[in-house]
């Protein structure tokens, strides 16, 4: 995972200006810039299952609830909760429950992956969605951002609006960062060797399941950290965030920007999040047509996603087939 | 709950698990012959009801909207297999799940299009419409008509894949593509076929349970993701895992709104990921 | 915004022959210097994709007209509206929010449907002074409970009022024993036991509550459970779809002869046509009646049918009323809607006395103090019976406001 020159150049552009845009930003695009910097962590911890260990998982946003949830839970009603106390318990929380989900799916292949995370995704949806200690359908609220000090002094005062945005950059890049490091680490080679071919991987003497079940958790667990940075930003989690849908949509997010890349699901994140504003605008009353059909064309002539597409252009015509 | 009452949730069950059966089939033909995951397949049977309604307006008939409304469908299913699907067969299933999500967008949008948000019903034909009295209860004759259609369904296609000719290159095209294809059988048209049958089959359990259900948007994502289930408990693939999986999920569901209405709605994925700790492949699936 | 451009072209058509009411309302107060002739903005927040649109349309739709009718001023100030589809995605609903208070700056927030958006909404409302936030729809008691502030009001009702008097209908109607039955999620639930209550006052007595999971439309294991209870009456909260399959389901089990029926008006809105002789006869208590004998209703059904080429329902009331509210608010303030607290000091005490759903006001927590209709169908079509409860207000618990 070492980038190239030009895509080392383009990705320091690119933080630089994530990195400059609140000196220009209005709030309300800074905090949808946040959004989308949370997207595409979320997308990235799916592309580590996706696009490196070949693990196509439709169940991704159970986790990516599931912490927001516990956030929710940790938050107390009339003043924040310590980050000190919240993110572990959050990731622990979540990197246990992707334990078990990915201990009986990665039993499974192909298609019966697929729907085995989809059912264990629904599972969660329809707990959260009828607990109404938990809010029920209507969702939960976080009313205070966690607190981040250490003794008396605070560090950092998350509930402003640009803290929050560094705060988020600073998680991107750090996710970013090691995710990298874990790729490039003999982990990394054997995950790959299992998407490639895992009959021949097995054959080496490693014990592939293994393999991915860690795997898993380390997405789960990073899919976690960007639902904690959700539920902190919004304010809010819902049995929604669980859905099928957003899974589907992280899912899309990856395609889009180019699986098997992680930086290519942030393109992707922001790609989407443009694209869903512009087919609003379009055609406020299908918009979701527009939609299809562009997922459909993304399908069809952009399976690598804009990464792949840059890739090809700088290659030129010989470029590398699907 | 007494004896009786019993008996008639077990009735229930079975019931709700033959038109679960419907849908199910159809998508799990198309996974097992031509290995594709549609996620459209409840946009088909909502397009189904609708084309139902539609016909139904014309027509005045219930049978006469249905016989009409099963070649619509098939046609549909042909031009989409030709269209999109058609493209995907080499294609991960990854792919296939986008361009058949990508689908749904596009059909609930045209239903909406085509007949706006407003939930229409279509009326149960008369010789049908009463009730016979079951029990303590009286229990809807249309609902045991349903039942017996889908029985009759079930062994068609019994017949259909295990005795004749098309269901022999069916058969052989879901094992082995390229040898189907040197003994000179044109392979993509019999998946055309395949794909058009399974729309047919969505649609029609869409125009069979539109009397009892209405019709109204978005009413194919439950049924969608209720069958995933039902074939993936079943062995995705086999039409005899997919009616053992619908009579489990359709006594599951039945039971738990009864006995544990607070998990009711967990029930049936406890059940799919207990089957699958037991046998990954499902009750009836091939081991790949 | 190109929302609706048919039906507005249709609705121009149809304020054209009520450019007798524009005349008359088209007082302007003239305080101001120019740079208050700048528009006001109006955000509105709801679902106009998928299942939900044709709620968002018919509130949108109404309260425009309601406004062109009175010369497309309001305070004599033009309006600008900002109309963002929520798509009934509470994960969104943060974001959709600060795009119309933080990017767009609306004066007004007019939304949402979905009631799990209307706390989201409410919730970034509460830390904040500015806009003054309009619920048209989303019925969830918390609003103008205890999430209320003094910039949330609702035109719409809370999921207390049309339920708790359905349940006093049923005592009064003899029934000694209930059986209620709705979807597990915040309007179901709180229908439920308000109608549980309502019951209860006549003595009478729930001897199951069932709660399906939101949105199963499999009723059947339900429906043989309510024939073995065997209740005096079965109390039922579906809206949509679902309704319309409860309704034939209801009665193709042979129950509905048997053990008759009621639930809050949603149960039977909307549905009459497609559940047909399933609905027939059923009484329910709603805050609407379309056959309300009043100027205001019968002009503004003409109106509504003439613009949209569409029946109006409830909902397009509640767009109207939503109208009318701000029309009343601007012009009291004389177009200085920046002058918030005015704004909301007018509004609170305001009175609607030509609503089609008959007068009421605002109540202390800011939801309407109305009347509950009591209504049945007949041959496809909602009968009115008469009044279940007259002027009846929301007991608004934990809002400190009331």
């Amino acid at each position: 995972m070492t980038p190239s020159r030009p895509l080392l150049i383009f990705l320091l552009l690119a933080l630089a200006a994530l990195a400059a845009f609140p000196l220009v930003g209005e709030e309300f695009y800074q905090g949808l810039v946040t959004r989308l910097m949370i997207m595409g962590i979320f997308a990235m911890s799916l592309d580590l299952l996706i696009g490196f260990t070949g693990l196509v998982s439709f169940g991704h946003a159970a986790f990516f609830g599931l912490s927001g949830y516990l956030l929710a839970i940790l938050t107390p009603e009339y003043g924040p909760v310590s980050i000190w106390i919240a993110l572990p318990l959050c990731l622990a929380g979540t990197a246990l429950a992707a334990l078990v989900i990915g201990w009986f799916s990665v039993r499974t292949s192909g298609i019966y992956f697929i729907m085995i995370t989809l059912a264990f995704a629904q599972m969660f949806y329809y707990y959260f969605n009828e607990n109404q200690d938990l809010g029920g359908s209507d969702g939960i609220f976080i009313f205070f951002k966690p607190s981040v000090t250490i003794g008396d002094f605070q560090l950092l005062d998350l509930s402003n609006h640009n803290t929050f945005y560094y705060f988020v950059l600073a998680s991107l890049v750090l996710s970013y960062v090691l995710l990298s490091k874990i790729l490039k680490a003999p982990f990394g080679q054997v995950i790959r060797g299992i998407q490639a071919n895992e009959a021949r991987t097995l054959a080496l003497g490693f014990n592939t399941r293994k393999y991915k079940l860690v795997s898993f958790v380390i997405a789960g667990t990073l899919a976690g950290f960007a639902g904690f940075l959700e539920a902190s930003h919004g304010g809010i989690m819902s049995p929604a965030h669980l859905g099928w849908h957003e899974s589907g949509i992280v899912m899309m997010v990856v395609i889009l920007g180019g699986m098997g890349t992680l930086y290519g699901p942030v393109l992707g994140a922001f790609a989407m999040g443009f694209l869903q504003d512009y087919f609003q605008e379009l055609w406020s009353d299908h918009w979701l047509l527009l939609m299809g059909v562009f997922v459909i064309a993304v399908v069809l002539f952009l399976p690598n996603g804009i990464a792949g597409l840059v890739a090809q252009l700088r290659r030129g015509k010989g470029g590398d087939a699907p | 709950m007494d004896f009786v009452t019993f008996l008639i949730q077990v009735l229930n069950g079975v019931q709700y698990g033959f038109t679960l059966f419907l849908v199910a089939s159809g998508l799990t033909l198309i996974f097992g012959i031509m290995g594709i995951i549609n996620l459209a397949h409840g946009a088909f049977y909502m397009i189904g009801a609708y084309i139902c309604f539609w016909l139904f307006g014309i027509t005045d008939s219930l049978l006469v909207a249905i016989m009409a409304g099963i070649p619509i469908m098939f046609v549909f299913g042909y031009a989409i297999e030709r269209l999109a699907i058609s493209v995907l067969y080499k294609r991960d299933h990854l792919y296939q799940v986008l361009m058949t999500y990508g689908l749904i967008l596009i059909l609930n949008e045209m239903q909406k299009i085509l007949w706006g948000s407003d939930f229409y019903s279509v009326p149960i034909p008369e010789v049908l419409s009463g009730s016979i009295p079951m029990g303590n209860q009286e229990y809807p004759v249309y609902r045991l008509f349903v039942s017996l259609v889908c029985m009759v369904v079930a062994a068609g296609m019994y017949v259909v894949i295990g005795k004749t000719k098309l269901g022999m290159m069916i058969r052989a095209g879901a094992s082995n593509r390229e040898m189907v294809q040197a003994l000179g059988i044109n392979i993509s048209r019999v998946f055309a076929v395949v794909f058009s049958l399974g729309a047919a089959l969505a649609g029609f359990s869409g125009m069979i349970d539109a009397p009892l259900s209405s019709v109204y948007p978005g009413m194919g994502n439950y049924i969608l993701i209720i069958s995933f289930v039902v074939i993936v408990i079943g062995g995705i693939g086999s039409v005899k895992g997919a009616f053992v999986g619908a009579m489990l999920v359709g006594l599951a569901d039945t039971f738990g709104k009864v006995l544990v209405p607070e998990f009711s709605s967990m029930v049936i994925y406890a059940l799919m990921a207990l089957v699958l700790l037991w046998r990954p492949q499902g009750l009836f699936g091939r081991v790949t | 915004m190109s929302k609706n451009n048919k039906s507005r072209r249709h609705f121009i058509a149809g304020a054209a022959a009520t450019t007798g009411l524009v005349a008359a309302s088209s007082f302007i107060p003239s305080r101001f210097a120019i740079g208050a002739m700048a528009p006001i903005k109006v955000g509105i927040l709801l679902p106009y994709s998928g299942t939900y649109a044709m709620l968002g349309n018919s509130i949108t739709n109404a309260m425009k007209m309601r406004i062109e009718q009175a010369g497309g001023r309001m305070g004599g100030r033009p309006i600008d509206y900002v109309a963002v589809d929520s798509e009934m995605s509470v994960p969104k609903a943060p974001q959709n929010t600060n795009k119309l208070i933080q990017k767009e700056k609306v004066d007004f927030l007019v939304g949402p449907v979905h009631s799990g958006i209307a706390a989201a909404m409410a919730k970034i409302m509460g830390q904040r002074k500015t806009p003054i936030m309009i619920v048209p729809n989303a019925g969830s008691n918390a609003v103008t409970g205890p999430l209320c502030a003094p910039n949330i009001f609702r035109t719409s009702f809370s999921n207390w009022q049309p339920a708790y008097p359905g349940g006093v209908l049923m005592g009064k109607e003899g029934h000694k024993t209930c059986v209620t039955i709705s979807w597990k999620y915040g309007a179901g639930i709180q229908m439920m036991a308000a109608g549980r209550d309502g019951f209860a006052t006549t003595g009478g007595k729930s001897v199951k509550d069932i709660l399906l999971p939101f949105p199963n439309v499999e009723f059947q294991a339900h429906l043989s459970e309510i024939a073995a209870l065997k209740p005096d009456c079965v109390f039922a909260f579906f809206s949509g779809g679902g309704a319309t399959k409860f309704l034939k389901d209801y009665e193709a089990a042979g129950l509905k002869d048997k053990i008759p029926l009621y639930g809050p008006g949603f149960l039977t809105e909307g549905v009459e046509k497609a559940a047909g002789s399933a609905a027939d006869g059923i009484k329910t208590t709603l805050h609407y009646a379309s056959n309300l004998d009043n100027q205001a209703n019968h002009k503004f059904r003409a109106d509504y049918e003439a613009a949209f080429g569409a029946s109006a329902n409830v909902f397009s009331v509640q767009g109207y009323d939503t109208g009318s509210l701000l029309l009343q608010a601007a012009a009291a303030v004389g177009g200085d809607v920046e002058a918030t607290a005015d704004v909301i000091n007018v509004m609170e005490t305001s009175k609607v006395p030509d609503s089609p759903r008959g007068p009421w006001a605002m109540s202390k927590a800011h939801n309407p103090i109305q009347n509950i209709y009591l209504r049945q169908v007949a041959d496809g079509q909602q009968k009115l019976l008469g009044i279940a409860a007259e002027a009846l207000e929301d007991p608004a618990a934990g809002c400190k406001m009331a």
